[in-house]
């Protein structure tokens, strides 16, 4: 598929000597939604940054839509919308001055008719005369994503969108970007919430201490790291696993009340039958039985424990 | 060259102006009114004449010079300081716009400020005494230069600022000193000469002077020597912005 950003061997060291990106390689495919994980202070805002161009690269090279960023960045720019952390306006401009203002910084004619468009999209066309200082946090995040918006970007940098969102607005939102994706926008952000990556991303991305750990369609990610087990409740406490089923790697659980079967989801034998069958032939009765696969969440945390 | 970020920037700059009408045209009007009140009328009706004219237009030229130089700095200045202290400035810089562009917008916003504040008090000034410009075109030359310079001049303060203190410290501890010891309310020639010689190592004396000699044709230094003072001044802040810029000095880590 065709990459729409392309960074090759991007490295980032502040004047303060912390290096926050060690040669970074990714490619990200056009039409996507992408999400950027890692622990707070991993890079994953220096990283936008830099696509971005509020922050110099130091070594590498990023191409956007096939612009460099440094040397043919009013192309690389014009592609990108970005929403960034920080909730910040300017406070005295009303939505509708602000939202104009981008459109014309990005170099758009004016286009009063798509503006009007967007906002009633984001819930913002009955406060478009209202100056910013006036309106909620949440109205506020929207009028930074009407702004990142208002150029209509082919690329739209999320830089953890949903932190301090109420619900309804992060309802709205995710019901967005699903339009923006439905038009071919891409779409990459970062997020605290890994449910909603989880739910939300094609492709995972994991930073830790400025290194991509990992990139992986979220699918063969959960697959391949997640695994599955199989609770069992049973009907007599065992005092232990009885050795004709040692096989099986058996936990005891809540005071001999439980076993717990781990498996690999990868493997095309489960063992799961062969097990129950073993329970059955050993005596042992159970009155439940629960399966469950490990979260984005959990995956995530052992990923990034692991390396620690 | 993205002429559609020039003329957001310079709307949404100047759209600034007219929200805070009174305080960026009527202040400085009437702080000026009030020196006419005071200078031209009680104190300089008992003046004598300066190089020919009277006490109270001679002040003219050096109260607008005076108005135009604070305002260029301060207006240009919490232009661009007022998106770094807020945040907003991540837009700016991740916008497709050029330096000079950038430039341009705030600088021009910023100057077109101070010019329209000048001819204000012109026309105020009028009210008050009576005098005529010798040299008009010359008057307007002067005009456009100076408050593009000292805008370009805000525009550095404004990114060296790290704090509201710093934004205010040069125009308040610098410039206003400068422009009242430069002339503004005296001829050169009324002081010792020893306070002579040191004057003439006042930058703004150069922009008073030839402000003065385009209204009533006289001056206490050379106008050539003014005029190329002042390039130098616009070409040094040029060079400033340009360095600012490239190396992304408090703008970009």
């Amino acid at each position: 598929m065709e990459s729409v950003i392309s960074i090759q061997q991007l490295s980032k060291t502040y004047a303060s000597g912390h290096s926050a990106l060690r040669e970074i390689n990714l490619e990200i495919r056009r039409g996507e939604i992408f999400a950027l994980l890692g622990p707070n202070g991993a890079g994953k805002t220096t990283l936008i940054s830099i696509v971005c161009g509020i922050v110099n690269p130091g070594s590498g090279q990023v191409l956007v839509a096939g612009h460099d960023i440094v040397r043919d960045y009013r192309a690389s720019r014009s592609e990108i919308g970005l929403v960034p952390q920080e909730l910040v306006n300017d406070v005295f401009e009303t939505v509708w001055a602000t939202v104009r203002f981008s459109r014309g910084l990005f170099g758009k004619k004016p286009d009063p008719a798509y503006l009007e468009q967007l906002l009633k999209d984001l819930s913002l066309w009955d406060k478009r005369d209202a100056k910013l200082i006036e309106l909620s946090g949440g109205m506020k995040r929207r009028v930074m994503i009407a702004k990142a918006l208002s150029h209509e970007p082919s690329i739209l940098f999320l830089d953890e969108p949903t932190a301090g969102v109420d619900v309804e607005l992060r309802r709205d939102m995710w019901a967005m970007v699903r339009r923006l994706r439905e038009r071919g926008v891409t779409i990459i952000l970062t997020t605290h919430y890994i449910e909603e990556a989880e739910e939300m991303a094609d492709r995972i991305g994991v930073i830790r201490q400025g290194q991509l750990i990992l990139v992986e369609d979220k699918h063969t990610l959960m697959q391949r790291l997640g695994r599955k087990e199989l609770l069992l409740q049973l009907k007599q406490p065992l005092a232990a696993v009885p050795a004709s089923l040692a096989a099986y790697q058996l936990e005891l659980l809540d005071d001999g009340h439980a076993l717990r079967y781990a498996y690999d989801t990868q493997q095309e034998q489960t063992g799961i039958a062969e097990l129950l069958a073993a329970l059955a032939s050993a005596g042992i009765e159970f009155k439940d039985l629960k399966s469950s696969e490990s979260s984005l969440e959990e995956i995530f945390v052992n990923l990034v424990r692991n390396r620690a | 060259m993205n002429l559609q970020a020039v003329r957001a920037i310079y709307l949404f700059e100047l759209a600034r102006t007219w929200r805070t009408l009174l305080q960026s045209i009527a202040t400085p009007v009437i702080s000026t009114s009030l020196y006419f009140v005071v200078f031209g009328s009680a104190i300089g009706s008992s003046m004598t004449e300066v190089h020919g004219v009277s006490y109270g237009a001679f002040i003219v030229p050096g109260l607008i010079m005076l108005a135009l130089l604070t305002e260029s700095i301060s207006n240009a200045s919490f232009g661009i300081y007022m998106p770094r202290y807020s945040g907003t400035i991540y837009e700016l810089l991740s916008a497709p716009v050029s330096p000079l562009e950038i430039v341009i917008g705030y600088v021009g916003a910023a100057a077109t400020k101070s010019i329209i504040l000048g001819l204000v008090i012109l026309i105020t000034a009028r009210l008050f005494v009576d005098f005529e410009i010798l040299h008009p075109l010359w008057m307007l030359a002067l005009l456009l230069l100076t408050a593009f310079s000292f805008s370009l001049f805000g525009f550095i303060i404004g990114i060296w600022a790290d704090g509201w203190e710093k934004l205010q410290v040069v125009p308040a501890l610098i410039v206003t000193p400068l422009a009242f010891l430069g002339g503004s309310f005296y001829s050169i020639s009324m002081l010792p000469p020893l306070w002579q010689t040191i004057t003439l190592f006042n930058p703004v004396v150069y922009l008073i002077n030839a402000f003065r000699w385009s209204f009533f044709g006289v001056a206490d230094v050379d106008v050539g020597v003014s005029l190329a003072m002042m390039a130098g001044f616009l070409t040094i802040c040029l060079g400033v912005v340009s360095w600012m810029f490239r190396s992304g000095y408090r703008l970009k880590n």
